[in-house]
């Protein structure tokens, strides 16, 4: 035990005599999450647009004008002609150009139609799709308005109800899913390079000789990142709590009992990895590519799982993160307790059993 | 030159000799570019939901008939209360619930008016407002065909001006979405593997002491940084290269622009990018440091870079700072390149930016890097 307390204080020292490591490693969740918080937005705002307008009357002002004033959209540049649209398209501000064609108003008062077009730049399909149906909201909404005298006889409503983030709140989404991804990276490649460093300078030599058993060993690298995991997890909950007003719906000794789990879940897959790998830099491409993308997309973290082939949805399967941040989304947000988790919190116990017992069937003793 | 050329020898025999490294250098990127492109994807199929319908009468199930046959939904539970149906939410087993409530029927034809609830969880909220527009869609559409079915009377005087409005998409007609996301992935795997490579290197020298029989050699500061870089930046173009081959034979994004254009622009870039890694690596004293910074810059780089949201619905402040973020200039300029056809003068701005980024980074590695331990 006493030699165990002492590799364990090695460890630790070896963390905190390297401050600007640790500057960034606590550093990193805040940044992360204040990014994603106030950052990273997916509704229209301010898109840049250009008129063509032939006709120049009250009407297409007026459209124009409740365009501009519903904040979704900017004025660029008016334009005289189509053939300026290719051109500012590929200069790439101006995502949407409006035609209006001529004499409008005219025809809207005598024949009671008039046309108009929206072009968008669809090389971002998904805004592309918004800026369209929000330009055609406005617009009919504005014809609505003309002939608001004339009632509808059936009128069938849909009542809708956003369970459990009224507001569409962002922070629901990404603070489950940075805590994965943070405690990910923090644990699963500290440990794995802290392993292969030792290995790539050659003092796993002098660990080996010493009285340390193989499991002391591994229980010592983790210890330390154990700790600091923890503090990151709890950061993050402290500032989606009191930053991004996120309710902790459910039971909070579960949600720390799950965070521990998916913690040496991490852990051990670090482990895994550094037993695989001979020196730091296969270790971090490792943690790298397999870990840092996958877990953003392959997750559910931002793109639902559902909509994905099925060849990757099986795929999903075996991304821990995605059990995680089932479960947090679940507990935190909607107040499941275990009976509603407990499948996924088996599975990761199960994954935590199999990548141990990978590590311990690897992990040598000699190292030639 | 001819130092320059034992250098790059040096650094080209030590990355093809470390066999463990090379499939990360030319395979794994390929694969993560396959898998990845089709996960990130907001087409929303089969969205799970179920049904409550509490009238039982013909217009209600006509309306669940509606949904039920619609490819944006997939029917999980019928025939439950609505209380059992949250609980199924509650399980993440639906994603909607559509409760028709009682005397659904006879609202409409008594009072003109109905309604029908949608219950969504909204946890993520970017899907939940797609659901909620598919399914707005659905009830507005029947709405519509009732309307339709009253007969003339029913219509009359309803709409007096109508205003027709045609919409076009341009560059990407069928909105796929993959066109949109295979350039943006491969900027980053490219970014990744460029910095990563070049700000391990070094430092590992460091960490080895090999730092040591280079520093006391006569090789100059520049032509040890040029032949650091060199190795790296042509594998970081062949890349580029058969991300595209593949990009083009398996997804077919289009690709309407010049190329050498995009690989003038991609040099740039990546000499900006090696520059920063080869900074960060004279700033760490270990590649476990080393591997922070980079993390710390990735991670950043990558989310503000504008390759899942529009960069332009990020706060003015943000896109500010976004001016120091190269990854966000090459993010744009190859989606403009390939998707949109654009031209030199098009992108000179963000050339020029670059370049300028280039140039400063690469300097201050340059002078950072010393010849002592």
């Amino acid at each position: 035990m006493k030699e165990f307390i002492g590799f364990v204080k090695k460890e630790f020292l070896h963390i905190f005599r390297d401050p600007r490591s640790l500057v960034i490693l606590f550093g990193m969740p805040v940044i992360q999450i204040l990014i994603f918080g106030y950052v990273i937005r997916n509704e229209i705002q301010d898109v840049k647009i250009a008129i063509l307008d032939e006709s120049k009357d009250p009407v297409t002002r007026e459209i124009t004008n409740h365009m501009l004033a519903s904040g979704f959209f900017q004025l660029e540049q008016n334009i005289s002609s189509t053939e300026d649209v290719e051109k500012i398209f590929k200069r790439g501000r101006v995502r949407e150009v409006v035609i209006f064609e001529q004499n409008f108003a005219e025809k809207l008062e005598k024949e009671g139609l008039a046309h108009m077009q929206i072009l968008a730049d669809a090389s971002d399909p998904n805004s592309a799709k918004m800026i369209v149906s929000y330009t055609q909201g406005i617009v009919s909404a504005y014809v609505q308005e003309l002939n608001n005298q004339v009632k509808s006889p059936l009128i069938l409503e849909p009542r809708v109800r956003m369970i459990y983030n009224a507001d569409l709140k962002s922070a629901y989404m990404f603070v489950p899913g940075t805590m994965a991804m943070v405690l990910m990276l923090v644990s699963a490649m500290m440990t794995s390079i802290s392993i292969a460093r030792e290995k790539e300078t050659g003092t796993m030599e002098a660990i080996l000789v010493s009285p340390l058993r193989p499991i002391q060993i591994i229980a010592g690298k983790v210890t330390p990142y154990i700790l600091l995991s923890c503090i990151n997890a709890i950061m993050i909950l402290i500032l989606g709590y009191f930053v991004f007003q996120l309710p902790i719906r459910g039971s909070l000794t579960l949600l720390v009992f799950e965070t521990i789990l998916f913690i040496s879940l991490a852990l051990s897959l670090g482990i895994m990895i550094s037993t695989v790998s001979g020196n730091q830099q296969v270790a971090m491409f490792i943690s790298a590519l397999a870990l840092m993308l996958p877990t953003l997309l392959l997750s559910g973290f931002i793109f639902p799982i559902e909509n994905m082939p099925k060849i990757l949805q099986w795929l999903c399967y075996i991304i821990p993160p995605k059990y995680f941040i089932t479960i947090i989304r679940s507990v935190m947000l909607k107040g499941t307790g275990i009976l509603e988790v407990w499948k996924e919190t088996m599975v990761m116990v199960s994954m935590l059993v199999i990548f141990l017992g990978i590590s311990a069937a690897r992990f040598k003793v000699r190292l030639h | 030159m001819r130092t320059i050329g034992f250098i790059l020898q040096k650094e080209f025999r030590q990355i093809f000799r470390n066999r463990t490294m090379l499939p990360f250098i030319f395979v794994v990127p390929f694969i993560q570019l396959l898998i990845l492109v089709n996960a990130a994807t907001l087409d929303m199929k089969h969205i799970e939901m179920i049904l409550v319908d509490r009238d039982h009468s013909q217009l209600s199930r006509q309306l669940s008939e509606k949904f039920t046959q619609s490819p944006f939904f997939k029917l999980v539970e019928a025939g439950i209360s609505s209380e059992q149906a949250e609980e199924e939410m509650l399980r993440n087993r639906t994603d909607l619930i559509v409760v028709i409530p009682e005397h659904f029927e006879d609202r409409l034809y008594r009072e003109g008016k109905t309604s029908v609830q949608l219950q969504i969880d909204a946890i993520n909220g970017m899907t939940a407002g797609l659901i909620n527009a598919y399914a707005s869609q659905i009830i507005t559409g029947y709405n519509q065909e009732l309307l339709k079915a009253a007969g003339k009377n029913a219509l009359v005087n309803i709409v007096t001006k109508y205003i027709d409005i045609r919409y076009s998409f341009w560059y990407n007609s069928e909105l796929n979405f993959k066109h949109y996301m295979v350039p943006g992935i491969l900027v980053i795997l490219l970014t990744l593997i460029s910095m990563f490579l070049a700000s391990l290197n070094l430092v590992r020298e460091k960490e080895m002491g090999t730092i040591e029989q280079i520093n006391v050699t006569p090789i100059q500061k520049h032509h040890f940084i040029i032949g650091k870089l060199i190795p790296f930046w042509i594998i970081a173009l062949f890349e580029l290269a058969f991300g595209l081959v593949l990009g083009k034979l398996l997804f077919r994004i289009p690709i309407e622009g010049n190329l050498p254009l995009l690989f003038a622009f991609a040099a740039v870039y990546l000499i900006a990018i090696l520059g920063m890694g080869l900074l960060i690596s004279t700033l760490s004293q270990t590649q476990q440091q080393a591997m922070f910074l980079n993390f710390f810059f990735m991670i950043t780089f990558v989310l503000m870079s504008g390759i899942f949201t529009p960069a332009e619905s990020m706060p003015a402040w943000a896109q500010k700072v976004n001016i120091l973020n190269p990854l966000a200039y090459f993010m744009r300029v190859i989606r403009m390149i390939l998707l949109k056809g654009s031209t030199f003068t098009d992108i000179f701005r963000d050339f020029a930016g670059m370049f300028a980024m280039a140039v400063v980074l690469l300097s201050l590695a340059t002078w950072r890097y010393r010849k002592i331990a």
